[in-house]
């Protein structure tokens, strides 16, 4: 029924398709979000996904205390290749949590209603993903204990501070800011929807949590009004942060003098690889998500049509910057930098770079048919696909560039052991035991706000508007 | 309907004074009609409630704009301002930064940092000053017991009129609302006030507050105490890594050694240097030690003149092994024993006025401090050594000594390179042209002690007379 009239919507210029579909109203939105974390049991297939992933997760954190133990030299890092998977895994994780904060903050202050019913769902990601990215270069320090020197604390026994004139330094900067403001943001649009769970809540230990974490919010007309400028003013904020955020990252590289490196496309081709890949990210968790838990009304093919647009056309930003960088390595008539692109495409490293090419330029490429864009299937094998494709293009950035610089004497090949790998792997799996957890436990559609855009949910004929 | 004032719970502390009245309506619409509708009858203090935000509804209960953007705006200024002073303070002032010649303080390498911050700290202010000014947290809250005001987080909206003098009885307020609309009222009681608390959290909170002093109290302790115990290596093999460490034994190498010499028949990059006369002050070929000759101290120590190459061998003590006892050191006290090698006698580089003056400046960077201005071997750390009498400290030589005097420039040339007796090499601090300008600016000292009115200029000669 849901899906034949979001068909409809759909297929009709003419109007404007509802946000959400179905005959909704203000209780059955209450209802249809609340019953997915009050279920006494989820879904089966929740338990073997938690199963799954927090085992993933008890490997990832015992290899964290092998790696403080044993020092760096577990992984494949080695000269001339010294910024490895680590960095690549740090980069692919804070470009996924991108688009939560760009659906959250920057979807908002274009006003793009559509945005209500995902923006909880990809601001989660974006959090869980920036816990996932900030352990890498946490680790990545190889003294994990003296990690804190990283910021700028009055110490007597080390009378220094760190240069801040180093990207590195900003970096911290950065991505310690955006995990905080994200962090913020999602909790304060949390805040009515954890109410709503309190007012709801049976249990003694659920009432108390939810109440607390609730902080005793009423839903007074004072109280929105302060909540919705403050809400206004942190995605201004987080608007210019998240672009912020990515630009800083790619200094890392575009600042060094490395061949490859040091271009100054860099900051846009990142934050447009960010959002690209956070998207993909997003739909390949959400289309399953609706799907078990009966969120098809809420999160309506629209929703999904829509983000596949985003994909398609920031998925065909980056194609433009493979181009352009290739157009500029020629162009700049610098030997060095010309042989660092040919090496990337026709080098040692040329698998990785042409599935970094498939995956990323030529598979979104079938989001111009609307067939592949409504076909839940589709979408989600190919932003796989993204997601494949967006972790090749940091390890093509980061590994061949390194691996062959001006000196041919110091050329190398790197190849990641196994540590590496489960690193990976164990990563991926933090990220999925935090969202399963959320999905459980929290809200994970805004009801307040899909409530407020419901029709008829705003008087009429006053004076304000 | 609205005439019923009864309140529907039980629950309601019936000891306290009314505080107010909740209302409920069906919807949006008639909450608004009906906060504008009360707030124009002057009631104060007017709050409604709403699962949702209302447009319009913060204005139709009395509400004035909320000063909350302007502190946002100052936080993030201040911000900024943070950044700017903390990059400038830590790394232009308290720990200046050089690097690769930059300026220790520039605007465009502080931007991202103070960006940052300034994202940083207005989040924090929209955030906690929204908390703040809608004073949550607040959990204990009398609207709470209306078990009916648990539904205004889901569907119900209500408005909430407190009592006063304009509406101080439910009569009044059913006078007030448009009784068609009203879908109940609820009256609401006073707080009762909170009680102590209970003795096990009181207990609690005291040895809970007591525990968390012990870590910082015992950190405090460490920092200002200090042990003979030796370190805790929680992570020995990060402490003791199995590297070879330079004149360090090592049972790898069939020699022992941990250094590994240079793999004979290379050269490492850069240290090529073929020309033996400019990075050796040796003649080309005369590595070899040329057979010892009797001093010949006759001449002058010019070194336009080649033929003083036979004061070579006057030096007492070969520079590469220093070996002679530092009393006796005298360069050329003692007989001849050693070969020396051929030393190149004249400058290998062109003679400038530019290499003197940058030769005097080097002297008096690098070498004045122990030989004296002036070349006496009086330099300030050469008489404070002297002052406090330490028994290891060997005088610096005068560079007008005549055995010194007598030596050809490549031999000058390799005591600053290489050092002499005590004496440092310098060849890792000034750069091998620099040295040669030190040599030839000690020749000039040298030789202005010994001038003759024959080695100033015809033209200069009458002032020199006129000089007291």
């Amino acid at each position: 029924m849901a899906t034949a009239t979001t068909e409809l919507d759909l297929n009709d210029p003419r109007r404007r398709p509802p946000l959400v579909t179905g005959e909704q109203d203000l209780h059955s939105i209450t209802e249809t979000v609340s019953k997915i974390a009050e279920r006494p049991k989820p879904p089966r297939a929740w338990y073997v996904a938690f199963a799954i992933a927090s085992s993933l997760t008890l490997m990832f954190f015992s290899l964290i205390g092998y790696l403080v133990y044993e020092g760096t030299g577990i992984w494949g890092n080695n000269s001339p290749v010294f910024w490895a998977w680590p960095i690549v895994n740090f980069v692919f994780w804070v470009g996924i949590g991108h688009a939560g904060t760009l659906i959250s903050a920057i979807l908002f202050l274009f006003r793009q209603n559509w945005r209500t019913s995902i923006n909880r769902f990809a601001e989660a990601m974006t959090i869980f993903a920036v816990i996932c990215a900030a352990i890498f270069p946490g680790i990545h320090v190889g003294r994990v204990w003296f990690a804190y020197w990283l910021f700028p604390l009055p110490s007597t026994d080390l009378a220094m501070w760190p240069n801040f004139r180093s990207p590195l330094l900003w970096d911290v900067f950065a991505v310690s800011t955006y995990g905080t403001v994200s962090l913020l943001f999602w909790y304060m649009g949390m805040i009515p929807d954890l109410a709503t769970f309190r007012d709801r809540a049976t249990g003694k230990i659920r009432k108390m949590l939810y109440g607390i974490f609730s902080l005793g919010w009423t839903g007074s007309a004072r109280h929105w009004s302060r909540y919705e400028i403050a809400y206004g003013l942190l995605a201004a904020l987080a608007a210019p942060l998240v672009l912020s955020v990515h630009t800083i990252v790619s200094f890392d590289f575009a600042v060094s003098q490395l061949p490859g490196w040091h271009t100054t496309i860099f900051p846009p081709y990142f934050v447009a690889g960010a959002v690209f890949s956070g998207f993909a990210m997003v739909v390949t968790l959400m289309v399953p998500a609706r799907e078990f838990f009966g969120l098809k009304d809420l999160v309506t093919m629209r929703h999904l049509e829509n983000m596949n647009k985003i994909i398609l056309a920031t998925g065909s930003m980056v194609g433009y910057a493979y181009a352009m960088e290739f157009f500029i390595a020629w162009y700049s008539g610098n030997g060095y930098e010309q042989f660092a692109f040919v090496n990337r495409a026709f080098g040692p490293y040329a698998w990785a770079y042409w599935t970094m090419v498939s995956c990323n330029l030529l598979a979104p490429q079938l989001f111009w048919f609307r067939k592949v864009r409504t076909t839940p299937w589709m979408m989600v094998v190919i932003c796989i696909f993204v997601n494949i494709g967006m972790w090749f293009e940091r390890f093509v950035i980061c590994i061949t560039s390194l691996s062959r610089d001006f000196l041919p004497s110091s050329w190398g090949y790197y190849s990641p052991t196994k540590i590496d790998v489960l690193m990976l792997l164990g990563s991926f799996g933090l990220f999925f035991t935090l969202f399963l957890l959320f999905c459980r436990y929290l809200p994970i559609v805004a009801m307040s706000e899909v409530k407020a855009y419901l029709p008829d949910a705003q008087p009429h004929g006053d004076d304000h508007h | 309907m609205a005439t019923v004032v009864e309140p529907l719970t039980t629950k309601q502390p019936k000891t306290q004074p009314v505080a107010g009245w909740l209302v409920q309506f069906a919807d949006a619409q008639q909450l608004l009609d009906a906060a504008k509708k009360t707030n124009a009858a002057g009631l104060k203090d007017l709050d409604a409630f709403s699962p949702y935000p209302i447009h319009g509804l913060d204005a139709a209960v009395g509400m004035r704009r909320t000063r909350l953007p302007w502190l946002v705006l100052g936080a993030g200024l201040s911000g900024t301002i943070i950044a700017i002073l903390l990059q400038w303070w830590t790394n232009a002032v308290d720990y200046p930064f050089l690097i690769s010649g930059k300026p220790l303080f520039s605007l465009p390498a502080n931007i991202p940092v103070a960006f940052e911050l300034t994202i940083l700290l207005a989040a924090f202010a929209a955030f906690f000053g929204m908390l703040a000014f809608n004073g949550l947290p607040r959990l204990r809250n009398p609207l709470f017991r209306q078990p009916e005001f648990r539904r205004v987080t889901d569907d119900a909206f209500f408005l909430y009129i407190p009592r006063q003098t304009a509406c101080d009885t439910s009569e009044q307020l059913t006078k007030l609302l448009d009784a068609t609309e009203v879908q109940g009222v609820h009256e609401i009681h006073e707080d009762e006030p909170a009680g102590p608390l209970p003795t096990v959290v009181k207990y609690g909170l005291i040895i809970l507050g007591t525990l968390a002093m012990v870590p910082p109290l015992m950190v405090l302790k460490a920092m200002n105490e200090h042990s003979e115990e030796p370190r805790v290596h929680i992570v020995p093999n990060m402490d003791f890594q199995p590297q070879a460490k330079p004149q360090n034994p090592s049972p790898f190498f069939s020699d022992g050694r941990a250094a590994r010499p240079q793999v004979e028949g290379t050269v490492a990059w850069g240290d090529l240097e073929e020309d033996d006369a400019y990075y050796r002050g040796i003649r080309p070929g005369g590595e070899q030690p040329v057979p010892a000759r009797p001093a010949s101290f006759e001449g002058g120590a010019a070194e336009e003149k080649a033929s003083d190459e036979s004061a070579a061998g006057s030096a007492a003590s070969d520079d590469k092994a220093p070996a002679a006892p530092p009393q006796q050191a005298e360069p050329g006290a003692n007989p001849m024993e050693e070969p020396e090698p051929d030393w190149v006698t004249q400058f290998p580089l062109p003679v400038t006025s530019e290499l003197m003056e940058r030769g005097r400046q080097r002297y008096n960077i690098y070498c004045a401090v122990c030989h004296g201005l002036a070349g006496d071997g009086d330099g300030l750390v050469a008489r404070r050594a002297m002052e406090l009498q330490q028994s290891t400290w060997v005088p610096p030589t005068s560079l007008h000594s005549p055995p010194v005097r007598e030596q050809p420039v490549g031999k000058l040339f390799n005591t600053v390179t290489n050092g002499i007796r005590k004496m440092p090499g310098y060849a890792s601090q000034i750069t091998t042209e620099d040295r040669w300008a030190i040599v030839l600016y000690v020749r000039a000292l040298q030789r202005s002690r010994h001038a003759t009115v024959g080695d100033v200029p015809e033209d200069l000669v009458p002032q020199l007379r006129d000089l007291p």
